[in-house]
C-alpha cells in the first residue's frame, strides 16, 4: 500500500452531482498524463442515499479500484431536500463523513463541508484522526459556492480545495467546465474553483503529505466505461438496430446507444419487456440488420425463450447480460458474477450460444465486437456477460485501441446473384441446408433476407426441414441437430487461431495460479504482481471465451502449476464448476475465493486469499470472502 | 437496390404463387376456420399488388400459427404470443415489407396480450390477424381468453368464471387505426377486409372468427353473419371513436347472445403510423437497413469519432 498514487474519493448524497464532478475530475487527472480507474458505489435510490465515485490515479497503468483510499471530499448533501419531509433516516447527513472513516487509509486528508456537515457529530471522530494521523480541513464549501453563485456549485469548490492541497494544476479543470459550460454558470464556477483554491492555501497549513501523483503516458488516452467499449464494440460491427427495456446495470449501455444510432441512421427502441426486446432484436437481424438487446439478470430470464427461438432459427443476435447481485431483483446497483450459470444454460432443449466474458473497457470492446462477427458467421445468438463494476467504472484506454475500421459483413448470407441458380424445394429456397459442404461455412447453411428475390423460406422455432417447414423426421431432426450443435466446435477453432486468445499474466513458469473471468482480471493482475514481489510464484489467467470453452488453453494453464486459486464474485463456484465440468478434471488443484456481499474485490483481498489457500498463513477474518475446495477431480 | 429487387416489382401476382407444395390438411382438421383465413388472404394479395418475396408473414404457436407453413411468402413461425414484436422489428429494420402477422386468440389476447396492447398503442404499420376460434386448439380445446364465461373445459371443469375478453374494444381503445372483424365462412367480406387491413398505413387489427369444431361444437359459424356495413340497423361512423366504440360494444355483447356481428367497425385514415413519427422525429431512416450491409460505398461512421468527448 504505497502513496504513490492518489484515490480520490467523492461522498455525498445521490443527486448532489457526485457523478458529474467526479468525471470532469477523473478527466482533468487523466489529462495531467496519468492513468485513471474509477469505482462507483450507490444505493437503490434516486435522490438521497449515500454514495460515493472513487477515483484511483497513478503513472503506471491502473488495473483496479485498488486498496481504501487516501483522499476523501466529503460533501454536505441533498437527503433531505424534500420541502415536505422533516430531515429523515436519523443521521444520514453526517454519513458522507462517518460511513467512509473505516477505509481511509493512514495519513489520508479529509476535506469536508463546514457548512451543512458537523464532525462533532460523529462520536469518536477526533479520536480516530488522531489514531489514524489523518489530515482534516473543515471548509465552509456551501458558503463559498453561495456566495459567488448558487450552492449547488459546493462540488466545485470541494474540487478547487482539492486541487490545492494536492498541487494540481487547475487549468485542467478550468478547461473542462469551458467544454461542458459557459455563460453565467461558467463564470460562477470558474469563480468558486479558484476562491476555494486560494483560500485553501491562503488560510490553510498544508500538514499533509499527498501529492497528486505526476503523470507521464503519451498516448492519448480516453476514459471509457465498459459499457462505452460494448456500445462502441456494437457500432463498429455496424449494429445499427437495438431494443430494450430499462433494468440497471444494462441501462448504460442501452442509453450510450440510443444516444448515437439514430444519428448514425439507426433505430433504438424502448419496448413493453424483455420478452420483446429480445423477439424484436430477432425480428430487425431477420430482416437483415445486425441487431442487438440485452439485460441484467430478471430481464434476461425473460428472454430465455426467444434466446432458443434464434438459436433454432439460426438468426444472429448479440444479447449483453449485464449481472448485478440476485437472487430476483438482489442488489439492483451491486456488482457480482452470479449469472454465470444463468447465462449458460437458461433456455429449453440442446440449446447453443456463444458466451464472451470481457474483463476491462478495453476488452468490452473487442469482444463485443467479436460477440457480433460470431453471431453474423455462425447464425448463432452470442452473449456478452459483464457486470455491474464494468458497466459503470470507467478506465483510461489509449485512444488508437478504437482506431479500428468498421465491420459491416453481414455474415454467410446469399447474394440474389446465387439465388438464381440455388436448388429449391416445396417452392422455397434450402436455407437449412445439410450438404453445404462446398460452401466452406461449416455446420452454416447461408441464409437470405426478405425481399432478396428467389430466396423465401420460413424460419421456425419448431425442429424443421430444409426449406423451415415442421418436420417431426428422425433423420432430419439428427441431422439438423448435429448441424446446429457442430458450430460451438468451428466456432472454438475460429476463436483459438488468435494469437494471444486468452493470455497468461505474469511468469510463464509460476508454481501457482489464479484463474478468473470478467471484470476481475484487473485487480487479480494487480495482486499477482504483489505476490510475486513478495516472493511468491503465481501467474493468472482471465477467461473471456466463455462459451465456446476454450479448453486446451485453460487445460495447458492448470497442468503447468501445482494448484490455482479461481477467484469469482459469487457464492457457489459457478465459473469453478464450469470449468471443471468443460475439462472433467482438476477438481484436487482448485481452490475457490468467492466474494458476494456487494462489493468487488479489492487486491488485498486476492492477496490474503492467495496466501490463506496457497502460500502460507493469512487471516481472512475481516474480509467478507471465503475459501472453498473443490470436489472430485 | 439490387439485393431487394422483388420489393416493388410491379407484374401482375397470380395467388397460386402464394402457395407452397405442402399440404395444410397435415395439420388442420376437416372443417376448421383456418381453411378460410388462409383462402381469404391467398385472394388478398393480388389485390394490395404484393410479391411473395416482399411479404413477410410472422405467426404464433397454436394451430392458427401454422398458416405460415401454408402461405408461401418470406415467413417466421415464431414462439407462443410473440409474433407482433418479431414483425414490429422487421417492419422498421425494412419498411418496404407488407407485414402480417398472425396467430390464435390464446396467441393474441392471452400470452401476447401486453404485446398486442402495445403495438396497437404505437400503432405500427401492419396487419394483425387473430384467429378467433374461442378455444385453445392445438393443446386440444382448454379454454381461451375469448372463451364465454361459464365455457367447460378440461381446465375449467366447473365452467369458467370468467368474462371474455373484448377484442375489438381493446383494440381500440389501445390506439389500433384500422379494426374490423371477419369470419372464415364469409370468404368475400374476409377478402375485402383483409386487402384493406393491408393497405390500411398503420395497425390494421382483424379479429377473424374461425371455427373449431374438433374442440368447440358451440362454434359461431352455425349463425347468421350480419355486415353492420351492409345492413341498415347499423348506422355509425367509422372515423368516429366514440360511435365506434358503441357500435363494438354492442358487437362484442351480441356474439355470446348468438348474433354475430362482422364488417369494419373503427378507420383512422388520418393518424400518421408509427414508424411514419418516428422518421418524423429523426428516429428512423427512410430506406431498409438491410440495403446498406449490401452497398460496398456505404460510408460506416466509426465509434473513433465520438471519442472526443472522453478526453
Ligand atoms: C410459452 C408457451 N406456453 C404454452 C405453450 C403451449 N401452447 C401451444 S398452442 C397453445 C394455445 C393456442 O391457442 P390459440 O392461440 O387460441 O390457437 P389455436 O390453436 O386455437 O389456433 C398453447 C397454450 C407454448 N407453446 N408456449
Ligand atoms: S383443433 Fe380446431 S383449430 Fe386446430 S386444426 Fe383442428 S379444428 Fe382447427
Amino acid at each position: 500500500m504505497t502513496d504513490d498514487e492518489l484515490i480520490w474519493r467523492i461522498a455525498g448524497g445521490s443527486g448532489d452531482g457526485i457523478d458529474s464532478t467526479s468525471q470532469n475530475f477523473a478527466k482533468a487527472l487523466m489529462r495531467s498524463g496519468l492513468n485513471v480507474f474509477t469505482h462507483r458505489h450507490y444505493p437503490s435510490r434516486i435522490r438521497g442515499g449515500h454514495t460515493y465515485v472513487e477515483i484511483r490515479a497513478k503513472d503506471e497503468p491502473v488495473k483496479s479500484r485498488g486498496d481504501n483510499y487516501n483522499f476523501l471530499l466529503a460533501l454536505g448533501d441533498s437527503f433531505a431536500r424534500n420541502p415536505q419531509e422533516e430531515a429523515y433516516y436519523g443521521n444520514e447527513e453526517i454519513k458522507p463523513l462517518s460511513e467512509n472513516l473505516d477505509e481511509l487509509r493512514e495519513g489520508g486528508v479529509i476535506v469536508y463541508d463546514s457548512g451543512l456537515l458537523d464532525a462533532s457529530e460523529i462520536e469518536d471522530f477526533d479520536q480516530r484522526v488522531e489514531e489514524n494521523d489523518w489530515h482534516v480541513y473543515d471548509l465552509d464549501l456551501r458558503g463559498l459556492a453561495k456566495e459567488h453563485g448558487r450552492e449547488v456549485m459546493r462540488n466545485t469548490a470541494g474540487v478547487g480545495a482539492t486541487a490545492a492541497l494536492l498541487d494540481m494544476d487547475l487549468q485542467y479543470i478550468e478547461d473542462l467546465m469551458e467544454d461542458a459550460m459557459s455563460g453565467d454558470v461558467l463564470e460562477a464556477n470558474l469563480q468558486i474553483l479558484e476562491e476555494a483554491y486560494e483560500s485553501v492555501n491562503d488560510d490553510y497549513e498544508h500538514t499533509h503529505d499527498i501529492r497528486a501523483p505526476t503523470g507521464s503516458t503519451d498516448d492519448e488516452q480516453v476514459l471509457v466505461s465498459g459499457s462505452h467499449g460494448i456500445a462502441y464494440g456494437a457500432l463498429d460491427e455496424g449494429c445499427r438496430f437495438i431494443s430494450g427495456y430499462p433494468m440497471t446495470p444494462w441501462t448504460d449501455v442501452y442509453t450510450i446507444m440510443t444516444q448515437h444510432l439514430p444519428e448514425m441512421g439507426g433505430i433504438s427502441e424502448q419496448v413493453e419487456d424483455e420478452i420483446a426486446a429480445a423477439s424484436l432484436a430477432i425480428g430487425a437481424s431477420h430482416a437483415g440488420a445486425k441487431a442487438m438487446s440485452g439485460s441484467s439478470g430478471g430481464g434476461f430470464a425473460l428472454m430465455s425463450e426467444p434466446l432458443g427461438l434464434a438459436e433454432i432459427t439460426e438468426t444472429p443476435i448479440v444479447l449483453v447480460e449485464a449481472m448485478r447481485a440476485g437472487p430476483s431483483t438482489g442488489m439492483p446497483t451491486k456488482p457480482e458474477q452470479g449469472d454465470l450459470e444463468h447465462v449458460l444454460y437458461t433456455s429449453q432443449g440442446d440449446s447453443n450460444r456463444v458466451v464472451f466474458a470481457p474483463g476491462d473497457p478495453a476488452e468490452c470492446y473487442e469482444q463485443t465486437r467479436k460477440a457480433f462477427e460470431i453471431a453474423y458467421e455462425y447464425q448463432i445468438p452470442a452473449i456478452v456477460l459483464y457486470d455491474q463494476k464494468l458497466s459503470g467504472g470507467h478506465q483510461t484506454v489509449p485512444e488508437d485501441h478504437f482506431d479500428e475500421e468498421p465491420n459491416p459483413d453481414i455474415g454467410s448470407v446469399v447474394t440474389e446473384a446465387e439465388l438464381e441458380e440455388a436448388v429449391q424445394e416445396a417452392g422455397r429456397f434450402k436455407r437449412y441446408m445439410y450438404d453445404d459442404e462446398d460452401s466452406g461455412f461449416g455446420g452454416v447453411s447461408r441464409r437470405s433476407i426478405p425481399g432478396q428475390k428467389g430466396g423465401n423460406f420460413l424460419a421456425s422455432g419448431n425442429e424443421h426441414n430444409e426449406v423451415g417447414h415442421i418436420s417431426e423426421d428422425p433423420n432430419n431432426r439428427v441431422v439438423q441437430m448435429n448441424r446446429r450443435m457442430s458450430k460451438l466446435d468451428a466456432i472454438r477453432d475460429e476463436l483459438a487461431e488468435n494469437a494471444d486468445h486468452q493470455p497468461v499474466y505474469g511468469p510463464e513458469d509460476a508454481e501457482y495460479g489464479i484463474l478468473s473471468f470478467g471484470s476481475t482480471k484487473g485487480v487479480i493482475e494487480e495482486a499477482v504482481d504483489r505476490l510475486n514481489d513478495d516472493g511468491h510464484s503465481v501467474k493468472a489467467m482471465n477467461v473471456s471465451d466463455i462459451m465456446p470453452f476454450p479448453k486446451d488453453d485453460v487445460t495447458a494453464f492448470l497442468e503447468s502449476v501445482d494448484e490455482s486459486l479461481v477467484v469469482e464474485m459469487n457464492a457457489s463456484a459457478q465459473f469453478r464448476r464450469h470449468v471443471q465440468g468443460q475439462l472433467g478434471r482438476f477438481g484436487e488443484k482448485l481452490y475457490s475465493l468467492l466474494k458476494y456481499d456487494g462489493n468487488p474485490f479489492e487486491p488485498e483481498e486476492v492477496v490474503s486469499g492467495f496466501e490463506s489457500r496457497l502460500g502460507g498463513e493469512a487471516d481472512l477474518s475481516q474480509y467478507n470472502v471465503r475459501i472453498e475446495s473443490a470436489t472430485g477431480d | 437496390m439490387s439485393a431487394f429487387n422483388a420489393i416493388g416489382e410491379e407484374r401482375d401476382i397470380d395467388r397460386d404463387e402464394f402457395t407452397p407444395e405442402i399440404e395444410p390438411q397435415a395439420t388442420w382438421c376437416p372443417g376448421c376456420g383456418d381453411f378460410g383465413v388462409l383462402k381469404a388472404l391467398k385472394q388478398a394479395m393480388p389485390e394490395v399488388g404484393r410479391n411473395p418475396e416482399e411479404t413477410l408473414l410472422v405467426t404464433g404457436i397454436g394451430c392458427s400459427g401454422k398458416l405460415s407453413s401454408y402461405f408461401r411468402s418470406y415467413g417466421f413461425h415464431s414462439i407462443h404470443g410473440r409474433s407482433l414484436p418479431v414483425a414490429r422489428a422487421a417492419k422498421m429494420a425494412n419498411p418496404d415489407l407488407e407485414v402480417i402477422a398472425a396467430g390464435g386468440d390464446g396467441d393474441g389476447y392471452g400470452i401476447g396480450g401486453n404485446h398486442f396492447m402495445h403495438t396497437a398503442r404505437e400503432n405500427h404499420d401492419m396487419t394483425y390477424i387473430v384467429f378467433d376460434n374461442e378455444i385453445f386448439g392445438l393443446t386440444k380445446g382448454q379454454t381461451s381468453p375469448t372463451s364465454p364465461k361459464g365455457h367447460k373445459s378440461k381446465t375449467q371443469p366447473h365452467g369458467s368464471a370468467k368474462q371474455p375478453i373484448r377484442p375489438l374494444s381493446l383494440a381500440l381503445t389501445s390506439g389500433a387505426s384500422y379494426v374490423a372483424r371477419t369470419a372464415a365462412v364469409n370468404p368475400n367480406q374476409a377478402k375485402e377486409i383483409l386487402t384493406e387491413a393491408m393497405e390500411h398505413d398503420g395497425f390494421a387489427h382483424v379479429d377473424f372468427l374461425t371455427q373449431c369444431p374438433t374442440w368447440n361444437k358451440d362454434a359461431k359459424q352455425y349463425v347468421p353473419y350480419i355486415d353492420v356495413q351492409d345492413s341498415d340497423d347499423y348506422d355509425f361512423d367509422i372515423t368516429d371513436r366514440g360511435e365506434a366504440s358503441e357500435m363494438m360494444q354492442e358487437a362484442e355483447d351480441a356474439l355470446y347472445e348468438g348474433k354475430v356481428l362482422t364488417g369494419r367497425f373503427y378507420h383512422d385514415e388520418d393518424r400518421p403510423s408509427y414508424q411514419q413519427e418516428k422518421r418524423n422525429a429523426g428516429d428512423m431512416p427512410e430506406e431498409p437497413l438491410a440495403e446498406r450491409y449490401f452497398d460496398d460505398d456505404y460510408e460506416w461512421e466509426r465509434s473513433y469519432d465520438l471519442l472526443d468527448r472522453h478526453k
